[in-house]
């Protein structure tokens, strides 16, 4: 597990837009953490490393987002879904083809449902009102040949 | 063209048909509510959303018919909204309306759900001066919009993370309050001290002038959602009703002051508020206050205006077939429908 903290959001923006330059077509990215943990904020630095000029906001209760970067960016809420089955109104493998990159926040809660492997990003909140520790987890083999420029990202390092 | 409009609307929770006269006289509006079945769930629940319309159109459509006293064939165009929303529940609605067009050998019109919102102040007070600066509170949205002319908006602001709904039900389900969110905070708000916590208001200043142009008129209650959070996850003894009411008055705070300066900035000749927070009764109260300070005429529609409802995407579909003719019957859904702007 790789783990970063960071104390302002603009920081985690930035790990997020890191993030963004490993990002290929295809990828699914699994955000989780608490209520506030900054999912949407974490989503909003990705986009604009993408090139994304407007609003990226909450998609709670619209579900599903999408908008166009470098690539095709599908921002998904799973926040109100109750039950697994319901996953599928989301049409996951509609959405995620080879022309978009996948967000979705509260997604470890449907992990069981995910077509292929994914990154988990988990967000946790810390002492100070703008601490954040964000870890990452490989699931599935999807990002495997990225560990390495992973593990330079959450090290500081320029990949 | 025809002046009859059976509406239907089933872009989020609500099944819902009218029959409206001219964009003004309502003669009938059914609502169906899924409240109940979604309180269990504390949310909208798109699978149960779109089975439960299904399961509803049919009656819901016969009910705004009968109480309009309308055989089908005499309504002279069916308006639907086709956007934005959640695409399962969406689908059900424009597909009966597209059917009943075809049956009817009458115009279907495509109508965008936040232009719908917008035309629920036409529906109780027709002669309503523009321009006029809208604030539009709910679940999926927070916006203010300045309506120049009919089928003319320009988008001041809106909010760049949680929309003020979201935030109202997000804080309600982390004090453990019952779905929806907005009705049980300010139901809780009534008996706590709204000056208890000093919490954020973000983006607004003493001067609006100091403030960068796109973020003016725009509102974020992300950062306050996760203050709130952060306080009783620190001091889980807190008074609810405390938390409540100061909660409540950031958010009401920073619409309110956001709407006199668009007033003030555009020179407006009123002020409508709607969408489902507009409901919310300390909203209500300070917003009347704002309209009384700047001299401005106050609209604020009957909660039942406000929430989503069909007459008022059949009073926007009488509106849209004088300005654009019917849609093509190809017409779908489109989730991700903004508002149109102009240029």
């Amino acid at each position: 597990m790789l783990r970063v903290n960071t104390s302002r959001v603009e920081e985690t923006q930035a790990l997020a837009a890191g993030l963004a330059r490993l990002a290929q077509a295809g990828d699914m990215i699994v955000l989780c953490g608490d209520l506030g943990a900054g999912k949407t904020a974490f989503t909003q630095g990705f986009g604009r490393a993408m090139g994304v000029t407007q609003p990226i906001t909450s998609p709670t209760f619209t579900l599903a987002n999408q908008y166009a970067g470098d690539l095709i960016i599908n921002h998904l809420d799973v926040y109100r879904l109750a039950h697994i089955d319901e996953v599928r109104d989301l049409a996951l493998p509609e959405i995620v083809d080879d022309q978009s990159v996948t967000l979705i926040e509260w997604g470890d809660a449907i992990a069981g449902a995910l077509p292929g492997g994914y990154l988990e990003v988990h967000l946790s909140l810390g002492q100070d009102l703008d601490d954040r520790q964000v870890s990452f987890r490989l699931v599935g083999n999807d990002w495997q040949d990225r560990a390495e420029a992973l593990a330079n990202l959450c090290a500081g390092e320029d990949t | 063209m025809g002046d009859l409009i059976l509406g239907i609307e089933t872009s989020c929770d609500e099944t819902a048909a009218a029959v409206v006269e001219r964009a003004s006289t309502v003669r009938s509006s059914v609502v169906n509510s899924q409240v109940d079945l979604h309180a269990r769930f504390g949310g909208v629940v798109p699978e149960v959303a779109s089975r439960a319309h299904v399961e509803l159109m049919v009656p819901v459509v016969a009910e705004a018919l009968l109480a309009a006293g309308l055989e089908g064939p005499e309504v002279d165009a069916v308006a639907a909204t086709t956007g934005p929303g959640l695409v399962g529940s969406l689908l059900v609605g424009v597909t009966a309306a597209k059917s009943l067009a075809l049956v009817w050998d009458v115009p279907f019109v495509s109508v965008n759900h936040l232009e719908a919102h917008l035309y629920a102040a036409f529906l109780e007070e027709p002669d309503l001066e523009l321009p006029l600066v809208v604030l539009l509170v709910s679940g999926g949205h927070t916006m203010l919009v300045l309506m120049e002319g009919h089928g003319k908006y320009r988008l001041l602001g809106s909010t760049l993370d949680d929309a003020a709904g979201e935030a109202f039900d997000k804080v309600a389900r982390y004090l453990g309050l019952d779905y929806p969110g907005g009705p049980a905070i300010d139901a809780l708000a009534m008996e706590g001290d709204a000056s208890a916590f000093k919490y954020p208001r973000a983006l607004v200043q003493e001067n609006p002038a100091t403030l960068p142009d796109d973020r003016r008129f725009a509102f974020s209650f992300s950062g306050l959602k996760t203050a709130v959070v952060n306080h009783v996850r620190n001091e889980p003894d807190v008074a609810a009703a405390d938390v409540a009411a100061s909660f409540q008055e950031a958010v009401v705070d920073a619409l309110v002051t956001k709407a006199r300066w668009a007033v003030e900035a555009t020179g407006a000749k009123g002020l409508c508020l709607g969408g489902g927070v507009a409901a919310n009764s300390r909203l209500r109260e300070r917003f009347l206050d704002v309209c009384m300070e700047t001299g401005v005429r106050a609209f604020l529609p009957s909660r039942a205006m406000c929430t989503d409802n069909a007459a008022m995407v059949a009073a926007a579909g009488w509106w849209r077939l004088q300005s654009d003719g019917p849609s093509p019957l190809d017409t779908g859904a489109n989730p991700n429908w903004a508002l149109p702007l102009l240029p």
